[in-house]
């Protein structure tokens, strides 16, 4: 099934807060435990972009502004 | 951006790509995104002028991409009050932590709010003094430890945490007050339409616009980004509740 949606965080304004992933209803993003960036901070990923529905919610509790959301187009009327 | 989809959130073009200081969950940076969106969605850039507190958001000129005036501590509201004298036209907003308006600025706030100056105010209140380490503030919940109250506060000797929002919602020539938070996205969103409808309320001339923003500090709490959001839902709001406390009546039609 194509994606409703997808989301693209920005890894350096990151803070990993954790704010997006608790409050993502279809529990697709987490954070990188394993990585960090140059601040030495983890930071959120989308782990599975079938399940975005393009909600904005991590993108309206993102304290840092880091996530742009994208929404699929819908088709013109042929 | 992928084929076939569009765009539909994206950070602010009025909040700098600056990097923001503030500790990894604090609601000073998300009230900047909200704050810069409303400016950018009534277009106003470029008469808007921010007046900058002492406390966290001491830089907040850094980050916001409109006019900011400094200054010195608690003394906001009489500063604000001067710019919106001699440029009437203009838009200005004071924001302001709980140590800056509701300990050392008391006196200030309360003499602009009662004659109903035109202009808003941001008020951030997460119950500590953030930047200087955690210390007791006016707005401390009774038992909460800070780093000068290591037992707890006690009302016998402080007195009661003061709720800012009411008082001034006593004030007649006030004509909005609001107090939000941002600890889930509804009320994330709440927040944003409040600083919305209070800018819009001050283009109208109405009076003075009062947002208190029950805030975490999860540096000063000694806790997590995701513990100090349970914190604020079972010891701030209770005592602190959220809701509009003022609005102006709404015109016949």
């Amino acid at each position: 099934m194509p994606s409703k949606g997808y989301v693209e965080i920005s890894v350096e304004s990151c803070k990993g807060c954790n704010f997006c992933v608790i409050h993502c209803p279809t529990e697709c993003l987490a954070l990188n435990t394993s990585d960090t960036n140059s601040y030495g901070l983890h930071y959120a990923y989308l782990t599975d972009e079938e399940k975005c529905i393009a909600c904005q919610n991590c993108a309206v509790i993102c304290p840092d502004a880091a996530i742009t959301v994208y929404k699929k187009a819908k088709k013109k009327a042929a | 951006m992928k084929d076939g989809y569009k765009l539909i959130y994206k950070r602010p073009k009025t909040l700098l790509s600056t990097r923001m200081h503030y500790c990894p969950g604090c609601f000073h940076s998300t009230i900047h995104k909200f704050l810069m969106e409303v400016i950018e969605e009534l277009e106003i850039q470029d008469k808007t002028i921010g007046v900058c507190p002492v406390g966290c958001s001491v830089f907040a000129y850094d980050y916001l991409d409109i006019d900011m005036q400094e200054a010195a501590h608690g003394r906001a509201a009489a500063v604000a009050t001067g710019i919106k004298r001699i440029l009437p036209d203009r838009i200005v907003f004071s924001y302001q932590g709980d140590g800056d308006l509701a300990a050392i600025g008391t006196a200030e706030t309360l003499h602009a709010c009662n004659r109903g100056e035109n202009f808003t105010f941001i008020f951030i209140n997460n119950g500590i003094y953030g930047m200087t380490g955690g210390q007791m503030a006016p707005t401390t919940l009774e038992g909460q430890k800070t780093t000068t109250c290591p037992y707890g506060r006690e009302t016998a000797d402080s007195g009661m945490p003061m709720k800012m929002a009411e008082i001034i919602s006593q004030f007649e020539k006030v004509a909005y007050v609001e107090r939000v938070s941002c600890d889930t996205p509804a009320n994330a969103r709440k927040a944003k339409r409040a600083i919305k409808k209070a800018i819009e309320f001050q283009m109208q001339g109405l009076g003075t616009t009062f947002i208190e923003v029950a805030s975490n500090c999860p540096s000063g709490w000694k806790c997590t980004p995701e513990e100090s959001l349970k914190w604020l839902e079972e010891q701030v709001f209770p005592y602190f509740p959220l809701g509009v406390f003022k609005e102006p009546a709404k015109r016949r039609q």
